[in-house]
């Protein structure tokens, strides 16, 4: 597998805050990465850094091999990086299916007509479909979480990056937004997952990153990771000797 | 007669004011731009018609055939290299900037052109009338208003059917995301204002083959367009034709009362509009 992403001594302080203390990980082609840790830890702030959002006050961020460490937020998604926000942004007065629209038009750059088959096939995978000539305001949050994940899914992504899209959902809810990203996973899209709930991340990812204080603390196979002493101290909040 | 005829008058100048008016209301409303160099735009585009109809020997409506390519790339190089450098949450600034681009685009024609009236020659069309009855049509007015309808109808189009349109849509709800998206905000805002002074190009060849103008003739312009935009309610396109019908049927009116009554009557409609309805008369509905 070659690697898709790598992130090199990724730093990022507001003034005394670190939210990314030298940072180093790489994903590889057809991996999906999950990536826990307490609130402040650093988690969106490492999405706003790969997504252009932000930009690190030293360090590297490679993609498909090339330095996109200076790229705008637009380049980066036109070359196929895509996220999905904690807090659903839909340009609420559009149709959903033109919020999709846009991500296939400009995200993906695609000639009108494969753009709309792009959005429609995309609102297909996530369930949306009936609701595409609603409104995006009118939409319930789970919809909205979908909208996020079409948005992402229409702009043709290589590498999908999910921001706590399970939080907030009720038990089967959530189940159902699991069984739709195991089937992006299963198509080939690298999935990087940011996740309170871990059982639903567990469910998809086969490698799982510990962030805490801007730092990564363990990064493995997900049991391993889980079982790890400083996992179990530092985001457990378990006594070391218990 | 005399009325219905001011009415009707006023209703085909409306069209006129409309294409003032939907340039300045289609920056507002994609990138909450205010442009107080809008008129002198309008101007500006009307003395490029009068070079080129006299080195071109061409009819001023031929001549929009270069004038809107021309003033299309003004407006995007404008926006590109100026205005976005200012554009952020506040206002302000690229308001001030464009009040500066206004003093220094009157000054630069008056510098160019001197302060002589100039007027497009469009020949037989200026006098040419359709006979109604007991009313009388002018061409060209008649033709302004259509013209006027079309434009509108064509930024519709554009705006609620098109690729551009949606991204224009997308980067005014949220222009963070939609940079998430692959839209180039710069990009986008230089295409609004490209397509706004294309519409400018429109109304300041009209405004030349209607009336003399002259370089401090844009202010004006300017605040008819406002008063278009802001009667019609702000955002909503087909409202500024509206906006500008109403300012044009108030101006006949009151220009019949009594003709130094022509403009204070369009500008006490727009009081009155403003009093009542603070958002205009078809303000936009969030749909």
């Amino acid at each position: 597998m070659s690697e898709l992403l790598r992130c090199s001594d990724l730093s990022k302080s507001f003034g005394s805050v670190t939210v990314a203390d030298s940072i180093n990980f790489s994903v590889s082609d057809g991996e999906a990465v999950g990536i826990i840790g307490p609130n402040g830890a650093g988690k969106t702030s490492l999405f706003n850094l790969i997504t252009g959002t932000l930009q690190p006050d030293s360090g590297k961020i490679h993609f498909q091999q090339a330095d996109i460490t200076r790229h705008s937020s637009a380049a980066r998604c036109r070359s196929g990086i895509a996220r999905s926000f904690q807090i659903p942004q839909p340009f609420a007065a559009m149709s959903v299916y033109e919020n999709v629209l846009v991500a296939a038009t400009h995200g993906a750059r695609l000639p009108a007509l494969k753009a709309q088959h792009q959005s429609i096939e995309a609102l297909r995978k996530t369930g949306l479909l009936e609701r595409a000539n609603d409104t995006a305001g009118s939409l319930t949050l789970l919809e909205r979480k979908r909208l996020e994940l079409t948005r992402a899914l229409a702009s043709g992504p290589a590498l999908l990056l999910l921001d706590e899209i399970a939080g907030g959902l009720t038990d089967k809810e959530c189940q159902s937004l699991i069984e739709t990203i195991q089937k992006i996973r299963s198509e080939n899209v690298t999935i990087v997952w940011i996740e309170h709930i871990v059982h639903a991340l567990l469910a998809v990812v086969d490698r799982l990153i510990v962030l805490d204080f801007g730092k990564v603390i363990a990064d493995g196979e997900p049991n391993a990771v889980m079982a790890s002493k400083e996992v179990q101290e530092n985001y457990l909040g378990l006594a070391a000797d218990a | 007669m005399v009325w219905v005829n001011a009415i009707i008058q006023g209703i085909l100048i409306g069209g006129l004011y409309a294409l003032f008016a939907a340039g300045l209301s289609l920056i507002f409303g994609i990138m909450r731009l205010v442009n107080i160099a809008h008129g002198d735009l309008i101007v500006v585009a009307a003395f490029i018609g009068l070079v080129v109809t006299s080195m071109l020997d061409l009819h001023p409506l031929a001549s929009l055939i270069v004038v809107i390519p021309i003033m299309a790339l003004l407006g995007y190089a404008l926006q590109y290299c100026l205005l976005n450098q200012t554009m952020g949450n506040d206002i302000l600034p690229p308001l001030l900037v464009t009040f500066g681009l206004s003093v220094i685009l009157q000054n630069g024609l008056l510098e160019a052109f001197s302060a002589d009236p100039q007027k497009l020659n469009a020949g037989v069309l200026e006098t040419a009338s359709l006979s109604m009855g007991s009313l009388n049509i002018g061409v060209l007015p008649l033709l302004m208003f259509i013209v006027a309808l079309a434009v509108i109808a064509g930024l519709q189009w554009i705006f609620y059917y098109t690729a551009l349109g949606r991204a224009f849509r997308a980067t005014s709800d949220n222009a963070e995301i939609a940079q998430l998206m692959g839209l180039n905000k710069k990009h986008i805002f230089s295409m609004a204002m490209a397509l706004s002074l294309a519409v400018v190009a429109i109304a300041g060849i009209f405004l030349g083959t209607r009336t003399s103008f002259d370089p401090a003739a844009g202010p004006a312009r300017l605040i008819f367009g406002f008063e278009a935009v802001i009667i019609g309610g702000l955002g909503n396109l087909w409202g500024t034709l509206i906006g500008g019908i109403i300012l044009g049927v108030a101006q006949g009116i009151g220009a019949q009362i009594n003709p130094g009554w022509q403009q204070l009557a369009g500008h006490i409609a727009f009081l009155l509009v403003l009093a009542v309805r603070p958002t205009g008369l078809f303000p936009r509905v969030s749909h």
